[in-house]
């Protein structure tokens, strides 16, 4: 059997339905995840892939802890951390990184690319031999050692992820969550981030939950992958497998729908 | 290619930077009325910047300082500002690239949404809430009345995307600029979503310029096709010709760089050196001409 860095066994999330909220009293919760159980292998990149509003970023902020469970488990690396508070999180959190989709958001305009790539290592305790730590961090993602003095304005969309991607990676973590990270690249810049994402990947020995809708990408990248629909998972498995055998019906609709770069004259209406 | 009558035309486009450089350097297209031109090419070719253009919403400091932009007939530049902004408001509807920064935060999607029917076209509000809910089932929101009553932060990245798509169907414009559209929609969304806007602009004629990165789309979607570099357009052609016989090294570069799950071994090449010195060489051609021409 594979080994497991997240087990998950009945991942419930709710948020409260603001929309829905009476003008006194509590919102009613709006039931997100229904009930999820699912692994993820260590030293893999798992996809998840699925219908838009169905809960994959929304699981993702669960594996990491952006938010809290309502019910269920999520064991990472031995420990139940569904329900851990903040200070017994703390010293997990070096190894539950993420990196965003929009660097461009994520990334303070005001502090140098050095300072914005420091920031999480100065927090996690490690102030020493910064600026070589930067270095490193710059030199592993491919970009020129002197772009820490750099801001983000100066870097184009692919060297701007190539910084959310060093950042996630300073820490040397043993799990990223990549939602949606190359959706606003341009097709020669995502496939230099992919190489990258790869390369780093089995080297660094991570262990990486990639969110996409794009398929191919998926197909080309991971070794498994996750299939989701209005908060359940569809369908999961070895990614070869469920791209030449789809189980559920819902698999088989997916890849019908992706479009390929070639001109297909009745593909709209079938 | 076509005997349809042209709904935007745009000729020898040059737009500047305060210092001087082009961001768009002698751009032509046209776009036939009810027909779907894409415009592709990597992140900061200025795609975008030909749709702010053609709607005269260019950032401060750039400035367009070539060419025309003819929409149904009529030159846009021999209009008076604010005679160009009711004419841009009654035809064309723009679908933004970013959804989150395009919706404000505070306020419910639903009167975001009827604001343009009602403020500028002058639709009474019963008529502009009936006309939303309709779209939004039409673009596939499995929950109307939610999406209405919620804010931008309830809803996933997809489901925004679709609100303003939505948004900018619902007048029935004449010209659609649609910004990356799909990037945050599933494949199944995202076909129901081109079904929608192939069946729009059959049924009303609606043009299109379709901006995108997934060369996937545009061969699904489009009739005609402009490939973008440095702000200049490299090669321009029927979509059918485009993929069965590209011409030009970057738009074979791209080509080879685009995933497909038919062929997951091969290799994803990124755009290569030689080409990108191919296409400084004819920037700096294109540059130099432009400077002779303007002294
Ligand atoms: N803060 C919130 N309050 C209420 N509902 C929310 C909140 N955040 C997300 N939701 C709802 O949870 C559901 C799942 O959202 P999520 O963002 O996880 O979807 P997703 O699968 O990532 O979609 P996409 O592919 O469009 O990004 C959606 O119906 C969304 O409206
Ligand atoms: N407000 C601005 N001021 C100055 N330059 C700008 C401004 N906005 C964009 N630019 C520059 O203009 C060029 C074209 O930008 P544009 O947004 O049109 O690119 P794009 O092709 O839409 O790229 P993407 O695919 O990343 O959206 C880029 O080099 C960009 O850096
Ligand atoms: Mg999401
Ligand atoms: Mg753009």
């Amino acid at each position: 059997m594979a080994d497991r860095l997240f087990t998950v066994e009945g991942l419930k999330v709710s948020l409260p339905d603001m929309a829905r909220k009476p003008l006194l009293g509590p919102a009613p919760m709006l039931d997100i995840l229904h009930g999820l159980d699912f692994t993820l292998e260590r030293n893999c990149i798992t996809g998840i892939v699925g219908e838009s509003g169905s809960g994959k970023s929304t699981l993702g902020r669960a594996l990491v802890r952006l938010l809290e469970p309502s019910a269920g488990s999520v064991v990472f690396d031995g420990h139940d951390i569904a329900h851990l508070p903040e200070p017994a999180l703390k010293p997990l959190r070096r190894d539950l990184q993420m990196i965003f989709q929009d660097p461009m958001s994520s990334l303070n305009p005001r502090r140098t690319i050095g300072a914005i790539i420091a920031a999480p290592m100065r927090h996690h305790g490690l102030a020493d031999r910064i600026d070589e730590r930067v270095a490193a961090a710059l030199t592993r993602v491919g970009l020129p050692e002197n772009f820490a003095a750099r801001y983000r304005h100066q870097l184009s969309g692919g060297q701007r992820q190539r910084v959310g991607i060093a950042r996630a990676l300073a820490l040397e973590p043993k799990f990223v969550l990549a939602d949606e990270i190359v959706s606003g690249l341009d097709v020669s810049t995502q496939a230099q981030i992919l190489t990258l994402l790869d390369q780093l990947a089995s080297e660094m020995g991570l262990t990486i939950a990639f969110i996409s809708h794009d398929l191919s990408v998926i197909r080309r990248l991971c070794r498994n992958t996750i299939v989701m629909r209005a908060g359940r998972i569809v369908e999961a498995g070895p990614t070869d497998a469920l791209f030449a055998a789809p189980r559920e019906t819902y698999t088989r609709e997916l890849i019908a729908a992706i479009p390929l770069p070639e001109i297909d004259d009745d593909w709209l209406t079938r | 290619m076509t005997a349809q009558p042209l709904c935007l035309s745009i000729g020898a486009l040059s737009a500047t930077l305060p210092n001087g450089d082009r961001v768009l350097r002698s751009v032509s297209l046209d776009v036939a009325a009810g027909e779907v031109h894409a415009l592709v090419g990597e992140s900061g070719a200025g795609k975008s910047m030909i749709g702010k253009a053609l709607l005269g919403v260019l950032p401060p400091g750039v400035r367009q300082v070539e060419g025309s932009i003819t929409l149904e007939g009529t030159r846009l530049e021999t209009l008076a500002p604010a005679a160009r902004r009711r004419l841009i408001g009654a035809r064309t509807a723009l679908i933004p690239q970013d959804p989150l920064t395009a919706l404000n935060p505070s306020r419910r999607i639903g009167p975001q949404m009827t604001d343009r029917l009602t403020h500028i076209l002058g639709w009474p509000a019963a008529s502009a809430r009936a006309r939303i809910r309709e779209m939004l089932a039409e673009v596939h929101i499995r929950e109307p009345d939610r999406v209405i009553a919620a804010y931008p932060h309830e809803l996933s990245g997809g489901m925004r995307q679709r609100v303003l798509i939505a948004a900018a169907f619902a007048a029935e414009p004449r010209l659609i600029v649609a910004d990356e559209p799909t990037t945050a929609l599933d494949v199944t969304v995202q076909k129901q979503i081109l079904r929608l806007i192939a069946d729009l602009q059959r049924r009303h004629g609606t043009a299109i310029l379709f901006v995108t990165h997934d060369l996937g789309v545009v061969a699904k979607i489009s009739q005609s096709v402009s490939v973008l570099y440095a702000g200049m357009v490299v090669e321009r052609a029927p979509a059918p010709e485009l993929f069965a016989t590209p011409r030009h090294a970057y738009t074979k570069a791209l080509m080879a760089a685009t995933p497909r799950y038919t062929h997951p071994a091969s290799s994803l090449q990124p755009v290569n050196s030689a080409v990108l010195a191919e296409l400084a060489l004819e920037v700096r051609a294109a540059d130099t001409e432009w400077k002779r021409a303007h002294g």
